[in-house]
């Protein structure tokens, strides 16, 4: 109690460094969503309200090609991931020893901890190495590859909170292995498989260091195509763009959150791996 | 508890944990020892000790530095203030909602607000001290890296102190310790860890990111990642961007050996 009186003094100065945080925060993406609305076609002086670079956006058929093959690429890329992710936790989980835990933790992390830039670069290699075309495969490989060790680690603590003897009641009832993993382990570990596929598919949706190294001539994810759109200068289509992809966005961890507050789990937990991979792609 | 019989079901995750995993690195570490020729050679490793890439380290360690300082700096009151909001779930989940936004897109945001006619040069043009040059400058590098990187910090530092028993800090004050000392002495340490794991998750993307500075800093700056990205994908230098990339990774397992053996010891 003693704390909440001494904070109330400072209340004003502590209310106005976190607006000023905020602001900062939300300016850049608020400013560029209002300037996709100028039709004076610039980022500075807004002459008039206009829907035409919303247009130019839907009517580009190159853009919406592009579009959907990130949404391609994030839903089965992460769908994989996701699969494989399960497996890896319960072989993380299975493992006695701790030394071999340790080890096969440390191994799942590597991409996690690692900078995008070798991610890419060592990809590209591999790819080379092994004869597979830069294209659309190579950018699948990449993003499964690189979001399997997120959705293990948002699988294990379901794993690890899981009570043993469930496995073993099981076990004694008469269950078979494939009864124990479908009927016992997989219910129980869900709403981490679940946050597991949907941290992929952000990973995925928003990488670009990554594809950026795999993706050879004609063909784009989008970050890849915003890249190279802004490295030629402001163009208000690319606004426009963006408006969507956070109203996306926006709808995506909406419908996300909402799932988990129905599942009454706190959002710290989920948000901590996070804060640890912490790498931005 | 499951025998060890069949677990042929495992293979898929040890297939990736080989091939993309174990394989990429050896492969890095293999082809920087390779010159453009093709030949064996440690010409590559001999090059990487030449003024220019040191210099090239240096500067990439700097910028790093700084936005890893800025960013701790802008952080930590926050997320303290965050701690003591009424709802502080709602907030921080405001504080990563932008997070889930391409980081191109945020970058690409700055080319507007800080051009010649942006914003920010309105402002200082109002202010009387005119025009100035912010983009392609380490400046706006900086400035645009910390903005990406800030809730990156603020999540760990917020969980650190959310955990943190309050009643250490009346205790603190009931002993006498004024406000700073308090926080120094007894906050702070206590927070330790989650300030180690903000900065892991800052210092390293920002020793290798390629993109911001190609936006932003406009070739002005160059960091170890746009080494990288430059010999691999314009020069096609594989053998010396895999040496650059030799000693990203030896400088990023030696963070990490530096950062988790002292975490270990913090937890006792």
């Amino acid at each position: 109690m003693k704390n909440r009186r001494r904070v109330k003094n400072q209340n004003g100065i502590a209310n106005i460094y976190l607006v000023l945080v905020f602001l900062v925060l939300y300016a850049p993406i608020f400013y560029l969503m209002y300037y996709s609305f100028n039709s004076g076609g610039t980022m500075h002086k807004f002459e008039g309200f206009t829907l035409d670079y919303y247009r130019e956006v839907v009517a580009d058929t190159r853009l919406m090609i592009i579009v959907i093959n990130t949404l391609v690429i994030a839903l089965l890329s992460s769908a994989i991931a996701t699969i494989i992710a399960v497996i890896g936790a319960l072989a993380i989980h299975h493992v006695r020893s701790r030394r071999a835990k340790n080890t096969l933790l440390s191994l799942n992390n590597v991409l996690i901890v690692s900078p995008d830039v070798i991610i890419g670069a060592s990809f590209l290699i591999l790819f080379t190495i092994v004869g597979i075309k830069l294209g659309f495969t190579s950018v699948l490989l990449s993003h499964v590859a690189f979001s399997i060790p997120i959705a293990v680690i948002m699988i294990l603590p379901h794993l690890q909170e899981m009570s043993p003897t469930l496995t073993d009641a099981a076990r004694d009832l008469g269950a078979t292995r494939r009864d124990v993993l479908t009927k016992v382990i997989l219910p129980i570990i869900k709403p981490g498989i679940f946050s597991g596929f949907f941290m992929a598919l952000t990973y995925s949706l928003d990488d670009f260091a990554v594809t950026f190294f795999v993706t050879g001539n004609g063909y784009s994810t989008l970050s890849v195509e915003i890249y190279s759109r802004a490295r030629q200068g402001v163009s208000l289509s690319i606004n426009a763009l963006s408006t969507l992809i956070f109203l996306f966005t926006i709808l995506l961890v909406i419908g996300y959150y909402y799932l988990n507050q129905r599942k009454s789990r706190p959002p710290v937990q989920i948000a901590e791996p996070v804060a640890e991979a912490g790498v931005p792609r | 508890m499951m025998s060890k019989g069949k677990s042929y079901y495992l293979i898929p995750y040890y297939l990736w944990i080989a091939l993309f995993v174990i394989a990429p690195v050896l492969l890095v570490v293999y082809y920087s020892l390779f010159d453009l020729e093709g030949k064996l050679t440690l010409n590559n490793y001999v090059n990487f000790f030449t003024p220019v890439y040191m210099r090239m380290m240096l500067n990439s360690f700097w910028y790093a530095f700084l936005i890893t300082v800025f960013s701790l700096l802008v952080a930590y009151p926050a997320a303290y203030l965050l701690t003591r909001t009424k709802h502080k779930q709602l907030w921080l989940l405001l504080i990563i909602l932008p997070t889930w936004i391409n980081l191109l897109l945020k970058t690409y945001a700055f080319i507007g607000i800080f051009g010649t006619f942006g914003p920010v040069n309105n402002f200082f043009d109002l202010v009387g001290l005119g025009e100035q040059q912010i983009l392609f400058t380490g400046f706006s590098f900086v400035f645009v890296s910390v903005y990406i990187f800030i809730p990156f910090m603020i999540l760990p530092i917020f969980s650190a102190l959310d955990e943190m028993n309050l009643s250490l800090v009346d205790a603190a004050r009931d002993l006498g310790a004024s406000g700073w000392t308090t926080f120094r002495r007894v906050v702070f340490p206590l927070t330790i860890s989650g300030v180690r794991s903000g900065c892991m998750a800052v210092f390293i993307p920002a020793l290798s990111l390629f993109m911001i500075t190609r936006l932003i800093a406009g070739n002005r700056v160059i960091t170890l990642g746009t080494a990288i990205e430059q010999h691999f994908l314009v020069t096609q230098d594989w053998g010396m961007g895999s040496t650059v990339a030799v000693f990203l990774i030896a400088i990023m397992a030696l963070f990490m050996i530096l950062t988790g053996g002292s975490r270990k010891g913090v937890r006792g």
